[in-house]
């Protein structure tokens, strides 16, 4: 089970031959990825490392089976990378990339919602099913196979909540970066709609992060609809308003997207708080035990 | 990237938006030709800072003839602006921006931002102009209208009638409307703008509608098709540290408090800080230097720390993921001795060959603390620099 990703997925790198795309292509084939193919205009014919590579995402769908594509193509071509992987039929796309205009976002997601592809971030670590499949930038080893799913906004937190958990014995179905834009493909309440179904997750960890009210949103949905115990932490209780904080969706403005109130909602909506990043994996651990 | 108010006007002109006509002054003396050249009638000075609330603090003065636009211009620069927004040290006016009169009959707010919930544009109006629209929105929002324009449908002339019905504008003065906003919605969309407020917009008393003041953010993801914007930044405007933290690649912000943090990853950067607070201390910045961070970039995240001279001690937290540790703690040991450190630094990492790094830290003969996690690592720093 698990979600989005499992040993039957079959990937394509769209800039595999950037030095990003070549390192983490070798990375995610090291950890037992099945990366069938890589996308670079120009290069068809030819090969990385054994894998054969495509001038154009349909070529490579068509010769592969790929049912999967993650993209490592600079800002300014990212968006145009996107679109080409969902014209060409692939069911998930992970993209790497960060720093794509928002203005270019907008246009993504309005091609995206006319068609069946999930796009997980921009400007994300990936996903990954441990012992089965990576797609993305997170270091594999510091993952176990387990039952409890991680959903965040931001990559390194995530790390930390990984090796926290597997530090305390406990194991991950799944993880899924959703990324720190301030739009993306996926977000939060499709992550736990998903964990939600998946018989094997037990617990999910969701991370947010200061700016915008996804965090709200999904908060309102874990009220009404979400079956399993949910450990929360939002990221940026200290930060000051009106300032970027790295991530591009991570301001506060006009008031609103603080971390006092996504803070709230979780307490609202019956999640498990912690107020200290320190503490998710403990935090789970207690609540697993306490079921 | 923000930009001035004379800035943003001259950019809205392109797309047709109405505003004033006016001139950028230096000096008193060049403020007092630009009266003249503007008639040497009724004239606004108002000074161009990246700040709201201009009015407020005595940064926007009247002044009837060339020669008050000259004693207007020369109080307001070289003042310290102090507005909500600035912070207690307020900004030093360098430059005020000289504008026409006009003949305001009615006053309103609009603004154009993007909608993260609903990825689209949402078009915010209020009748009443010239007011923290914050303040509206928090006390009274029933007096505010968004309007959602989606991309697939694009901006339509339905979305401005329901503006215009929503802020009493009869037929005739939603004719004029028309144009205005559309010229705006274009705007916004072709300078990948990520923020565009007209606070007020104005009805004269000829029925024409013009802007009166103009602020603009561009999304700096945007910055490298946006040239003539870019050329437009104002580097007096943005802190020093910050400017060099750009060029090496680092996001780095300064803030009030005096333990540095050096973090690879926004998230956990953000983590960071707030653990810092949870263990009674206050942190001086937030830096993230990347999800793979270099010894190249612990070195400049190190300088950039210390520049800061409120800075008593320094935590590093660095989650080496896909980085071996004892890469990071060969860059952390190179950077501390080649800036001479002299403050308390804590370090944790965590990752890949974690135990050769805490090694080479614990054998380099510099005064760095091992941390094993982050709660340790920011209860340590602050009893050591409570302490020092």
């Amino acid at each position: 089970m698990a979600i989005l990703v499992d040993k039957n997925t079959r990937v394509l790198t769209q800039g595999i031959t950037g030095k990003t795309g070549m390192f983490h292509t070798r990375g995610c084939r090291d950890y037992g990825t099945q990366m069938v193919g890589g996308v670079t205009p120009g290069k068809g014919g030819q090969e990385f490392e054994g894998i054969p590579l495509f001038d154009t995402v349909r070529d490579a769908v068509e010769k592969t089976g790929a049912n999967a594509s993650v993209i490592y193509v600079p800002p300014p071509f990212a968006a145009d990378a996107i679109i080409e992987a969902a014209d060409a039929g692939v069911p998930l796309v992970v993209c790497i990339t960060e720093g794509i205009p928002v203005r270019d976002m907008l246009s993504v997601k309005s091609y995206l919602d006319t068609c069946d592809t999930r796009l997980i971030g921009p400007n994300c670590p990936g996903v990954i099913t441990p012992g089965e499949c990576k797609i993305g930038i997170m270091p594999g080893h510091i993952h176990k196979r387990g039952n409890v799913g991680v959903v965040s906004r931001s990559g390194t937190l995530t790390y930390e909540a990984v090796g926290q958990l597997s530090k305390e014995g406990i194991g991950q179905s799944s993880c899924v970066g959703i990324g720190g834009d301030p739009l993306n493909g996926t977000n939060f309440i499709d992550c736990l709609k998903m964990f939600n179904d998946d018989a094997e997750t037990n617990l999910v960890v969701m991370i947010g992060e200061i700016g915008g009210t996804a965090e709200e949103e999904a908060c309102e949905w874990i009220k009404s609809y979400m079956k399993k115990p949910v450990v929360g932490f939002i990221a940026g209780a200290t930060a000051p308003p009106g300032r970027r904080m790295g991530h591009a969706g991570a301001i506060i403005s006009g008031g609103s997207g603080t971390a006092a109130a996504k803070f709230a909602a979780m307490e609202r909506a019956g999640v498990h708080v912690v107020k200290s990043p320190a503490v998710m994996g403990r935090k789970a651990v207690e609540v697993l035990k306490g079921k | 990237m923000n930009l001035h108010e004379y800035q943003s006007k001259l950019l809205l002109q392109q797309f047709g938006v109405p505003t004033l006509k006016g001139y950028l002054a230096h000096s008193p003396r060049s403020a007092q030709k630009a009266c003249q050249n503007l008639g040497g009638g009724i004239c606004v000075v108002k000074a161009q800072v990246h700040a709201g609330g201009r009015g407020k603090a005595g940064g926007v003065k009247l002044a009837r003839d060339p020669q008050e636009a000259y004693d207007v211009a020369g109080k307001i620069l070289g003042m310290k602006l102090v507005t909500p927004q600035t912070g207690a040290q307020g900004k030093l006016v360098r430059k005020v921006w000289v504008e026409e009169g006009a003949k305001i009959q009615r006053e309103f707010y609009l603004s154009l931002i993007v909608d993260r919930a609903n990825a689209g544009v949402a078009i915010v109006v209020c009748a009443e102009g010239g007011m923290e629209i914050e303040e509206i929105a928090h006390n009274s929002p029933e007096k505010i209208l968004s309007v959602l324009v989606k991309p697939e449908s694009g901006l339509q002339d339905f979305h401005i009638r329901r503006i215009a019905a929503f802020l009493k504008i009869g037929n005739e003065g939603r004719g004029k409307l028309l144009p205005v906003v559309r010229s705006l919605y274009r705007a916004f969309l072709s300078l990948d703008c990520s923020m565009l407020e007209i606070n007020p917009l104005i009805e004269t008393g000829d029925g024409q509608f013009v802007c009166l003041d103009a602020k603009m953010a561009i999304d700096d993801n945007a910055l490298f098709r946006q040239k003539e914007a870019f050329a437009m930044s104002d580097l007096d405007e943005i802190d020093e540290r910050e400017l060099r933290a750009g060029e090496v690649g680092i996001n780095y912000v300064a803030l009030d408090g005096n333990i540095g943090c050096m973090v690879n990853g926004a998230g956990l950067a953000m983590a960071t800080m707030d653990i810092i607070q949870e263990a009674g201390g206050m942190p001086a910045n937030f830096l993230d230097v990347g999800g793979g961070a270099t010894k190249e970039q612990v070195t400049e995240g190190f300088k950039l720390i210390l520049q800061d001279k409120n800075v008593r001690g320094v935590f590093v937290n660095i989650f080496g993921g896909i980085m071996r540790c004892d890469v990071i703690a060969e860059g952390i040991i190179a950077a501390a001795k080649e800036l001479n450190v002299s403050v308390p630094v804590v370090v944790r990492l965590q990752g890949t060959n974690v135990e050769i790094g805490k090694k080479l830290l614990a054998e380099s003969g510099l005064k760095l603390t091992p941390a094993d996690d982050m709660d340790e690592g920011a209860k340590k720093i602050v009893s050591a620099v409570k302490g020092a």
